[in-house]
């Protein structure tokens, strides 16, 4: 299981490097639903199984569709990718790089200061379900309003 | 049972932010800069389900769902605002819109 655990982490590290490197908007995608598949898995080992099957569901099908429909709509051809390449250049991306790897280098030393050895108990479907819909009914009510929201603000924006 | 350190499980979440962190940044493609958000997304995610394991409590993973719900409706509104960009524009370069007034 700790096998698996970081297997996947390196999974979803690679794949999201490469996500944010490719120049090819189709390829990136893939490469985003595989490293939001490996997330998926960490979420399994982390004994978390609901939210493991809703990451595959929603996340890497659902939404990732979406975004599959709209880039077959917007027809980026050749000359985007090429567009794309040119825009990738050192002097652009140095400083963002440098000035997010200082942030994360402080996270970093905070985190790894505390050690704590914990073992992985299961938290299944009937506790997140009871907890859901017992003291966290109001944000359940609350996401739905934000959906149908979401729903007319898309069907606004994207009407001719 | 197995037992994986805690902090592991939130060094990755900070990695996978600061990688989408850095798509954001660095990305001139409107496209790519919704896909990194994802990415920040997904590892806020991740660290409450690392939480949620850590004390082995449900309310991590409703966090969790809760985060799930506001990426699609975040998804859903930015696809509909790049289809009319591309619409008016025809482009998908962010450096277009350096004007409110369209």
């Amino acid at each position: 299981m700790i096998l698996l655990f970081y297997l996947a982490a390196t999974v979803a590290l690679i794949s999201t490097v490469a996500v944010i490197l490719q120049s090819d908007v189709v390829h990136a995608l893939i490469y985003l639903i595989l490293s939001l598949l490996a997330v998926a898995v960490i979420f399994y080992t982390l004994g978390a199984p609901f939210a493991a099957m809703l990451e595959a569901i929603v996340y890497a099908g659902a939404i990732m569709v979406l975004f599959l429909f709209v880039i077959m709509m917007l027809n980026l051809g050749k000359r985007s990718r090429q567009q794309e390449k040119s825009w990738i250049q050192r002097r652009v991306w140095i400083g963002p790089v440098i000035l997010a790897g200082v942030l994360l280098a402080q996270l970093l030393n905070v985190l790894v200061q505390q050690g704590t050895d914990v073992a992985v108990v299961e938290v299944g479907v009937r506790a997140v379900g009871l907890s859901l819909f017992g003291p966290y009914v109001l944000a359940v009510e609350i996401a739905s309003i934000l959906l149908l929201a979401g729903l007319v603000g898309a069907y606004h924006l994207a009407k001719k | 049972m197995h037992s994986i350190p805690f902090e592991h499980g939130l060094i990755l979440a900070g990695v996978l932010f600061v990688l989408g962190l850095i798509g954001v940044l660095t990305r001139r493609n409107v496209v790519f800069v919704l896909m990194s958000l994802e990415i920040m997304l997904n590892a806020c995610g991740l660290a409450f389900v690392v939480s949620s394991a850590r004390w082995q409590h449900a309310d991590g993973q409703i966090m969790f769902l809760m985060i799930l719900t506001l990426a699609a409706a975040e998804v859903a509104v930015g696809l509909g605002l790049i289809i009319q960009m591309y619409r008016r524009y025809h482009t998908v370069d962010l450096n277009v819109l350096t004007q409110m007034k369209g």
